[in-house]
């Protein structure tokens, strides 16, 4: 029973940090129908930031974590600029093929910055583990689960119920129809990118507290697999996903615990195969009917 | 214009392949000078004993090479100096055969005709794998100390043992035996597990020598898990792992997700002691001092850890302009004592030097052989592998020290 309970925790530790990369990839996609697939190498470019911060310069770890939540920001917007923006009315194929050259361009970039080897993250959160029925649940497990929860109540707050929020859900819906209600449509796209990227940046932290390592590939299976929740929640839809983060976290942990860790990947993208032939639009998704 | 660029081109071509010409030129020229060389030193009082030094001594691989020949040649010379072998002295007969298969069966060939008694080399599996039949063919004693590849002495595909070939150098799975043995002799396990990579050939090879030991020594092996490369998440394994309460878990993969398995273990409350091969050099830049406090890995060679190691440190200094000496100089210092040990043993009983019954006497001589090197006492198993002693190197405070030979 005790190793259900912590396998189960340890899904949901994953899970956490897959929800948040998803959510940075969902919100994207629904305001500009773009898979942003740079968005997990903007996860390694967090971790390297905090690791430059608290290794390299000594700094505490505050200060690290910080860092890198506003490095992510600020890449996220430049990144939007420089590459998306000047597309926004070219095919959609362009600015996925942009978004890919972008993936790799970082990662790269990183490799030829930082080295190709792994660098050894310093602990940034240490604390008393937690026995609950006879398993044992670390620190860091409960400090990312907390914090994922946290960041996702406040984001549904700030979409929900401010005025940037309503912005964002209005250029969702319907672009021009927005801009002629006077939504500065730039500034809430900007705004948008600067939201995931900063999730993309709390998730860094915690994926580094959880696995202490940086390294230029790092973000993209890591992107990858918080597609696939993504799509599974039903991508553009920001309850879906949180669900299909904590599902695909939760799957990875039962599929390695009956023994079968060489196929947890396998799983993941079998995951996204089934979704696409059986309910394309996801669990939480709405039919979009398209306009010709 | 674009004939005359085209011909511009050709012209460039043709520079570069005789520039290439001109740079190998030097290299071939270079060896027969160097066993010349080594002639003018050897009186010619008693004879000699030729022995063929094969290896990469230019080109890419270079400093393995000419680290083994060096340490070769400072025991040759030192038996030279008092006195050679039965009034014989040892003349080095050396090949380069810049890594390359081709060119080592080459380089052997002429070692053949220059009538060499035995030789020691190659340097690299993929040379020395190239030479072993055409060895075996000539039943020609040959050691190598650096060669890992198990075909070096073992034809898998005929089931058939080069019995003339032997090694200084462990093999890779040979590592999971030590780690098993000295998981009962030293840290007393009744029970253990392993998490492996399952796609890595050097990791799983470990780990399946760790699980038959274990099996012959009476330890159980409670959960074997496996991860694919690239993994950073292995809680649920480990999470499996507890659940079973190994006393150690063997994990013989490379440093970096050593480090990832030792830190996420130890959050989860496992206490059982880290055991690791070689791959784990460099961990203690990669998990906290406590996490791997008290873990072991064994490696082949550990600088200044035992008397004879550092005795030899100095002396390799002393003749070589204070170079300091690593695992494969060491090891080309043990294959001219194996060699040379046996090469005695043909001679005190009298036979023709360089004659077939002289060279199976020297075969049988490294087969039985009780030779103690510098890195460990040798000895051979049915596949010609030495079975000889590990470094153990343990966690202590964040370091990676010299705990003992084992």
């Amino acid at each position: 029973m005790s190793t259900v309970i912590s396998q189960i925790f340890n899904g949901l530790q994953s899970g956490s940090v897959y929800a948040l990369v998803a959510l940075g990839y969902s919100m994207v996609y629904g305001i500009i129908m773009l898979l942003n697939f740079a968005h997990g190498d903007i996860i390694m470019v967090g971790a390297y930031v905090a690791w430059i911060m608290i290794a390299k310069a000594g700094l505490p770890p505050a200060v690290g974590v910080v860092a890198a939540v506003v490095g992510c920001t600020l890449l996220g917007i430049t990144i939007e600029k420089v590459a998306y923006a000047p597309l926004r009315k070219s095919p959609r194929l362009s600015l996925l093929i942009t978004a890919i050259g972008i993936s790799f361009f970082l990662e790269n970039l990183a490799q030829l910055v930082m080295g190709a080897g792994a660098k050894s993250m310093p602990e940034i959160v240490s604390g008393p583990g937690l026995s609950f029925a006879g398993a044992n649940i670390s620190f860091v497990a409960m400090v990312t689960i907390v914090v994922a929860v946290i960041s996702m109540v406040l984001l549904t707050i700030l979409v929900q119920r401010t005025k940037m929020g309503k912005a964002m859900r209005a250029v969702s819906e319907d672009m021009d129809s927005a801009r002629l209600m006077g939504i500065s449509v730039n500034r809430t796209i900007s705004f948008t990118f600067a939201l995931g990227s900063a999730l993309a940046g709390i998730g860094a932290v915690l994926y580094s507290c959880a696995y202490p390592q940086a390294s230029p590939t790092m973000g993209s299976m890591l992107g990858l697999k918080a597609f696939v929740a993504a799509v599974l929640g039903g991508i553009g839809s920001i309850p879906g996903a949180m669900i299909g983060g904590f599902a695909i976290g939760l799957l990875e942990a039962f599929v390695s615990a009956v023994g079968l860790s060489v196929w947890k990947e396998g799983a993941v993208f079998a995951i996204l195969i089934l979704v696409l032939l059986i309910k394309p639009t996801g669990i939480m998704g709405r039919v979009i009917t398209e306009k010709v | 214009m674009k004939k005359l660029i085209s011909i511009a081109l050709v012209l460039v071509l043709v520079l570069g392949a005789l520039a290439g010409c001109g740079k190998t030129e030097p290299g071939t020229t270079a060896t027969p000078s160097a066993d010349t060389g080594a002639n003018a030193t050897a009186p010619a009082a008693g004879g000699t004993i030729k022995i063929g030094l094969l290896g990469c001594y230019t080109g890419e691989y270079a400093q393995y090479g000419l680290a083994v020949q060096n340490g070769a040649l400072m025991y040759i010379d030192k038996v030279n100096a008092a006195g050679g072998i039965n009034g014989k002295q040892i003349e080095p007969i050396i090949y380069d055969d810049k890594g390359d298969p081709t060119e080592a069966v080459t380089a052997f060939n002429r070692m053949l005709d220059d009538g060499v008694t035995a030789l020691l080399g190659s340097v690299l599996s993929g040379a020395t794998m190239a030479v072993v039949p055409e060895a075996y063919a000539a039943n020609l004693p040959m050691i190598t100390a650096s060669a890992t590849a198990a075909g070096v002495t073992y034809n898998e595909d005929e089931d058939l043992v080069y019995t003339n070939m032997f090694r200084t150098c462990f093999i890779d799975p040979f590592q999971g035996e030590k780690m098993a043995q000295y998981a009962k002799d030293i840290l007393g396990a009744r029970t253990a597990a392993a998490i492996t990579e399952t796609g890595n050939d050097y990791a799983v090879g470990l780990k399946e020598a760790f699980v038959a030991k274990c099996a012959e020594l009476g330890i159980e092996v409670v959960a074997d898990e496996g991860y694919s490369k690239g993994d950073k998440d292995f809680k649920s394994q480990l999470t499996n792992i507890n659940a079973k309460g190994a006393d150690v878990i063997f994990c013989p993969n490379y440093y970096e997700d050593d480090a990832l398995i030792v830190t996420q273990a130890r959050q989860l409350g496992i206490t059982a002691t880290f055991m690791g091969g070689d791959g784990w050099a460099k961990v203690s830049e990669y998990a906290k001092a406590e996490d791997l406090e008290g873990s072991v890995y064994c490696s082949a060679y550990a600088p200044g850890s035992t008397p004879e190691i550092k005795q030899f440190e100095t002396d390799y200094a002393a003749k070589y302009n204070g170079e300091v000496p690593g695992m494969f100089a060491a090891l080309g210092y043990d294959a001219a004592i194996v060699l040379l040990d046996a090469i005695k043993a043909a001679e005190s009983k009298g036979l023709e030097t360089g004659s077939d019954e002289y060279k199976a006497a020297v075969i049988d001589g490294m087969k039985n052989t009780s030779s103690v090197g510098i890195t460990s006492a040798y000895s051979y198993d049915e596949f010609n592998n030495p079975i000889k002693s590990a470094v153990i190197i343990k966690l202590e405070g964040g370091k990676e020290v010299f705990s003992q030979m084992f």
